[in-house]
């Protein structure tokens, strides 16, 4: 009994990460232009496709540098090529255009790599048991866990401590005295957009180590991540952090004794979060874009 | 067949859903286009009334009009519980609340097999002649009998939410649309407003659930996922948000679009996603913006 909920804590704990991972990327691009990225599972899902592509080239290791840059790239591309033309419209439209835009991905991925499951080989040294005793711990799940935890502290060093992080929070406190100041706005939304693409990029090749190549992949992880977001607060992506992990360990806890509410516990969070507290866990007061 | 359908080389079934989706997409701009507020969780609320007409007809009672009674009810009902937790919500953040909560009842749908049927849908029923008492109405092997039943259903539909635009409550809510800070000032509770219209708009969402439910005699936890919501708000926007029909000819390009393509490639979703992309970034204002642009 220890065991399964120690395994299913853990597992939450991985799960909760990618929510986690997801999110802050969703949670960036939010922040700063109001944009909900549907698409965004449409580019993790990319991500890990460009990551199958590059891995017999590069390996494993360079899939996982390169993919989720080139990943982000596209996110640029994408940002100045349609979401831009939407700022200072009403919201409704980017969301809209981003929800065409998860369509024309998930069926283009299909299209070009089929529908079945595709195997996305990690190196062996990863896959092996830690433990006898605790055989669900593979190196690979430890060290997800890990690199996620590297990845959101990189991100939480570069918005605290470079020139453009300062920018991007400050823009999402008040984009246009930040513009006053002389700041390049389209530029810092551009970089902003790719920064929360290269996450999910990033979470798409991890999360392809686990699960296999799917075109649908990302779908799964959607709205838990705005779940995630909700619980933790908008405008707070310490809080969309805390929100993705404790949904994530919600969810493993409820596996073990009501495994068929597995998936439902996370927005009986939600609702519960907002009853109490419509803002979120550390919600900015306001913040209802 | 409807004559119309004829025209596009479809067949009555098309026609029927054409109708039904219709109503749904109207029901999304009632909120959408007159309110100012984005559901993308309609689809819970059409699902959940489709959910309610089938179980009824499942294991309760072998009646049709109790069936669309019952399912309108429970959608809802779970419309007016949802609404009062989020009505505080507004813009991306009321839209992402939405789709979270219609997820909640897709998974319970998806979990609860025993009850619902879970992945596999619900089946093992059908829609019911309608007995009136003096003479019964066979919509069960009459395709045409149904489609005229839905069209009666849809025009009531419409003219309701018609006159409730043109009451002064319909008129509050176009104010809250255009500038709520004004509104409250103005004294309007503003809350009470959007939770009343929310309420109202997934009233018609559950009836064309309901009537979905029964044109296909099959219900499946699909009916209740955020895809079909966001497909509710494509047909909305295509055809023409802030117009009153513009949803209605949203949802035929939609539906007609949807099983051409389909016959051709099975990416049908691809060219959906293109062309939704494109009346977004350059026909905001939908099919009917573009032809009251041309006629003016």
């Amino acid at each position: 009994m220890t065991e399964l909920i120690l395994f299913n804590v853990f597992n939450g704990l991985i799960v909760g990460a990618f929510y986690a991972l997801m999110a802050l990327g969703l949670s960036l691009i939010i922040n700063l232009t109001s944009v909900i990225n549907f698409s965004h599972g449409g580019f993790l899902a990319l991500g890990a496709y460009i990551a199958y592509e590059l891995a017999p080239y590069l390996g494993f290791w360079g899939a996982l540098i390169l993919a989720p840059v080139l990943t982000a790239v596209l996110g640029l591309v994408v940002e100045r090529v349609m979401i831009r033309r939407l700022y200072g419209r009403d919201p409704l439209y980017s969301l809209l255009l981003t929800f065409g835009l998860a369509y024309v991905f998930e069926d283009g991925l299909r299209y070009i790599w089929g529908a079945q499951s595709l195997p996305f080989h990690v190196p062996d040294w990863l896959t092996r048991p830690l433990s006898t005793y605790f055989f669900f711990l593979t190196g690979y799940r430890v060290f997800m866990v890990v690199l996620v935890a590297v990845a959101v502290a990189a991100l939480f060093l570069i918005l605290t401590r470079t020139r453009l992080g300062i920018r991007i929070r400050a823009g999402t406190l008040d984009l246009e005295t930040v513009s006053v100041l002389g700041v390049n706005v389209r530029i810092l939304r551009n970089l902003n957009f790719g920064l929360g693409i290269y996450l999910a990029g990033l979470a798409g090749v991890l999360a392809a180590g686990l699960l296999g190549l799917q075109p649908t992949i990302g779908d799964a992880l959607i709205m838990p991540s705005f779940v995630a977001i909700i619980v933790g607060g908008l405008g707070s992506l310490f809080g969309t952090l805390l929100g993705g992990l404790l949904i994530g360990v919600a969810a493993g806890i409820a596996t073990v004794f009501v495994p068929s509410a597995s998936e439902a516990i996370i927005y009986i969070m939600m609702a519960v979060v907002l009853l109490f507290r419509p803002r979120g866990l550390l919600g900015e007061e306001g913040m209802n874009l | 067949m409807p004559y119309w359908m004829g025209a596009v080389g479809g067949y009555t079934g098309l026609a029927t859903r054409v109708v039904v989706l219709g109503l749904a997409a109207m029901s999304v701009n009632f909120l959408l286009g007159f309110t100012g507020v984005l559901s993308f969780g309609h689809a819970a609320y059409f699902g959940l009334g489709a959910y309610g007409a089938g179980m009824l007809l499942k294991y309760v009672a072998p009646s049709t009009t109790l069936a669309i009674l019952v399912g309108v009810v429970v959608g809802t009902l779970a419309a007016a519980a949802v609404g009062a937790l989020i009505v505080k919500l507004r813009g991306i953040y009321f839209a992402m609340v939405t789709i979270a909560f219609g997820q909640m009842f897709y998974f319970i749908a998806f979990r609860w097999s025993s009850v619902t049927g879970g992945d596999d849908g619900l089946t093992g029923w059908r829609r019911l002649p309608i007995d009136l008492g003096f003479t019964t109405i066979d919509i069960l092997d009459n395709a045409e009998a149904y489609y005229y039943m839905v069209l009666l259903i849809f025009a009531v539909s419409v003219g309701i939410m018609a006159l409730i635009l043109r009451s002064p409550f319909g008129r509050t809510l176009l104010a809250i649309r255009e500038n709520e800070r004004r509104a409250r000032f103005l004294g309007i509770p503003v809350e009470r407003h959007i939770w009343i219209a929310f309420v109202i708009s997934c009233f018609f969402a559950s009836l064309a659930g309901v009537l979905y439910a029964l044109l296909n005699n099959f219900v499946d936890p699909r009916t209740l996922h955020w895809t079909l919501s966001g497909n509710f708000v494509i047909m909305a926007v295509v055809g023409g948000m802030r117009s009153f029909w513009g949803p209605l000819i949203g949802a035929a390009i939609f539906v007609v679009l949807q099983d051409y393509v389909s016959s051709y490639t099975q990416n049908w979703m691809f060219f959906i996603g293109i062309f939704f992309v494109l009346i977004v970034l350059f026909f905001p204002r939908g099919v009917l913006g573009i032809i009251r642009k041309r006629l003016s």
